[in-house]
């Protein structure tokens, strides 16, 4: 994804202080052309006001900005051509949709034909043809926001920026809307950052994310790297729910590494270049670990250990056990089957079974 | 149940006797305006315009409320401008010393206005202002600049600073995002600043009876030496006239208020 030549929006060590604190610690990421960043982290970790300073709304601290090779941080934000989303729409409540949607073109002094073509294909795309005589206040939210996204994308713009689109919507057409989104991403190919609180969301609509916590960048992946591969606690706490079991490594060398935790032993590679007697997280995913009866035959998977029900909680599509091995209590999630619709009870001896690949080892600080 | 008519009883008894309180001065002022008496008394012998004749045709009358009229105006216009443009900044702007401006602008809503007077009367003095055309244009403006700031303030403080931002990312200027997009948003609350500064001027005497000189003096100065020389109907009919023309602006005002009051607020 990352190419050199290739980088469309490029942030270099970017700083924003407000008062005493550091509110945009250090981020650097870059984007590829067409690609979809989603920058995901808890309200206040900084991740909207990174999204500022991109837009030119907010004047970074320190750092710098590169769109398309270019610095940009001392360029005011109407002439940095990046559309913006607005959480609340923004559309000027005094203006038709069609007006709406005119404003950016005549700000670059499109002809008024070609204005009209566009401002018929913008409402095209977003299926609100016929709707260009309305007032945004006639309009319902899902259909403003597909003005919004109309608006910041009639101009034709290198880079869009979402700043929680979705967040006014009911759930329903949320994901509607991420579906979208997504699509007229992949049919326009322009490359979008998208915050987020939403980790489902983060999770469906990226090509990668950006995890934000207490104002800088924890991790940057792809979905996939992210769930199964969190480098940091908080990664693998915030995206998906975990089991996060604490472990020392009790021997090392330079290619594999073991760790003793309360219950079981885990080998891995030794990529961190972890040392003997470090303390570690390990982080093992619910719905990646087998459960099967004591009496049976074990559970597929490299490694095995005997374990107790003390809890099942019926989801429907699926069950979720508390299971206590040990010592340590673990969370499993069993999908429903047809085979065996009957899950475990509280008290039931069963034996779990995890693939080791399936463990991402956390080291502290 | 009978406490509760009690108190209505009471409430309305309140409300009429403040109302009459208030209004019949007013009404008594108007009625006299059209006496035919050559003195005030009341009731009226008989009815006549002859004291609005009076106010046309006597030149102390008519000189000094086309003086008024010619002072009105451009105070109007001055004091919307520089208010709705000290508004926009002290609102929208982040900058230090905005608590310092805001007070320093609103100064003449809080110093007793005869301390204003005075000063302005010794500051003119200096400058050869007193009695001047645009002497009082900038002592009103200065005296109506604090109306303007705290309306479109108020104004602006309901609406949403995302449509300027959106306004901006889409390719517009700060110019054109206030001519655009601002100004229309809080175009009713300009409008009524600007008319109550217009009235607040229309009724300003304390600074005017300083800065006044025989030459050029406003319908106001007017009617306090009338008052306080003989009294004859005149006084009645130009109260009149101040009164409906203050009413008239007030009820446009609160026209446009309720008329453009729907937009501008933010949705969702």
């Amino acid at each position: 994804m990352e190419q050199p030549g290739n980088k469309l929006l490029e942030l270099r060590d970017l700083c924003k202080v407000y008062g005493k604190t550091l509110s945009v610690d250090h981020v650097s990421v870059s984007l590829a052309k067409g690609e979809f960043m989603s920058f995901l982290g808890p309200s206040g970790s900084g991740k909207t006001t990174t999204l500022n300073m991109i837009a030119g709304l907010t004047e970074p601290t320190a750092g710098e900005i590169y769109l398309q090779s270019r610095a940009i941080r001392d360029l005011p934000p109407y002439k940095r051509d990046i559309g913006v989303v607005f959480q609340n729409y923004a559309l000027f409540p005094h203006m038709t949709i069609a007006a709406n949607l005119a404003f950016p073109l005549e700000m670059r002094r499109v002809s008024r034909s070609g204005i009209r073509t566009r401002v018929a294909r913008a409402l095209d795309m977003v299926e609100l043809s016929g709707m260009g005589e309305r007032l945004p206040g006639q309009l319902s939210g899902g259909q403003q926001q597909r003005v919004a996204l109309a608006r910041a994308m009639v101009f034709e713009p290198p880079l869009l920026l979402m700043d929680e689109p979705l967040g006014a919507l009911d759930k329903q057409l949320r994901e509607q809307m991420q579906m979208e989104i997504k699509h007229l991403h992949e049919r326009l190919g322009i490359s979008v950052v998208y915050v987020t609180h939403d980790q489902d969301e983060a999770l469906t609509m990226s090509d990668r994310i950006a995890v934000f916590n207490h104002g800088r960048i924890e991790q940057v992946g792809t979905p996939a790297e992210l769930y199964d591969k969190p480098t940091t606690l908080f990664v693998a706490g915030f995206v998906g729910e975990t089991n996060l079991i604490e472990g020392r490594v009790i021997s090392a060398d330079g290619t594999s590494c073991k760790i003793a935790t309360a219950a079981f032993e885990h080998i891995a590679g030794n990529g961190p270049g972890l040392k003997t007697g470090a303390q570690v997280t390990l982080a093992l995913r619910p719905e990646r670990i087998e459960i099967a009866p004591a009496s049976g035959a074990p559970p597929p998977g490299g490694r095995t250990l005997a374990a107790t029900v003390t809890e099942t909680i019926y989801f429907g599509r699926f069950l979720k056990y508390v299971v206590s091995a040990g010592g340590l209590t673990l969370t499993v999630v069993e999908q429903m089957r047809a085979s065996r619709l009957s899950g475990f009870g509280p008290s039931d001896q069963v034996v779990l079974g995890w693939d080791p690949e399936n463990v991402a080892v956390i080291g502290k600080g | 149940m009978k406490q509760s008519s009690i108190w209505r009883a009471l409430r309305i008894g309140l409300c009429a006797v403040t109302i009459v309180f208030l209004v019949a001065p007013m009404l008594l002022v108007l009625t006299i305006s059209f006496s035919s008496a050559q003195f005030l008394t009341f009731p009226p012998p008989g009815w006549s315009l002859q004291w609005y004749r009076n106010v046309f045709n006597a030149p102390e009358w008519s000189d000094t409320l086309f003086n008024t009229i010619e002072v009105v105006i451009p105070t109007g216009v001055l004091a919307t401008v520089i208010g709705t443009a000290a508004a926009v900044g002290l609102v929208r702007g982040n900058f230090p010393g905005r608590a310092a401006i805001t007070g320093v602008l609103m100064a003449p809503l809080v110093v007793p206005i005869i301390v204003v007077g005075a000063a302005v009367y010794e500051l003119f003095g200096r400058l050869s202002l007193n009695g001047t055309w645009v002497g009082f244009v900038l002592a009103h403006t200065m005296i109506t600049v604090p109306y303007v700031v705290s309306i479109v303030s108020a104004s602006l403080s309901t609406v949403n600073d995302q449509y300027e931002k959106a306004a901006l990312t889409l390719g517009a200027p700060p110019w054109t995002v206030f001519r655009r997009i601002l100004f229309p948003l809080i175009a009713p609350a300009i409008l009524s600043g600007m008319l109550f500064a217009m009235v607040v001027s229309f009724d300003e005497l304390i600074v005017s009876l300083f800065i006044s000189t025989p030459t050029f003096k406003l319908i106001t100065v007017q009617m306090w030496s009338d008052v306080m020389g003989d009294v004859n109907p005149t006084i009645a009919a130009v109260g009149s006239l101040l009164f409906v023309f203050s009413l008239l602006v007030l009820g446009i005002e609160s026209m446009v208020r309720r008329g453009g009051g729907s937009g501008g607020h933010i949705q969702g």
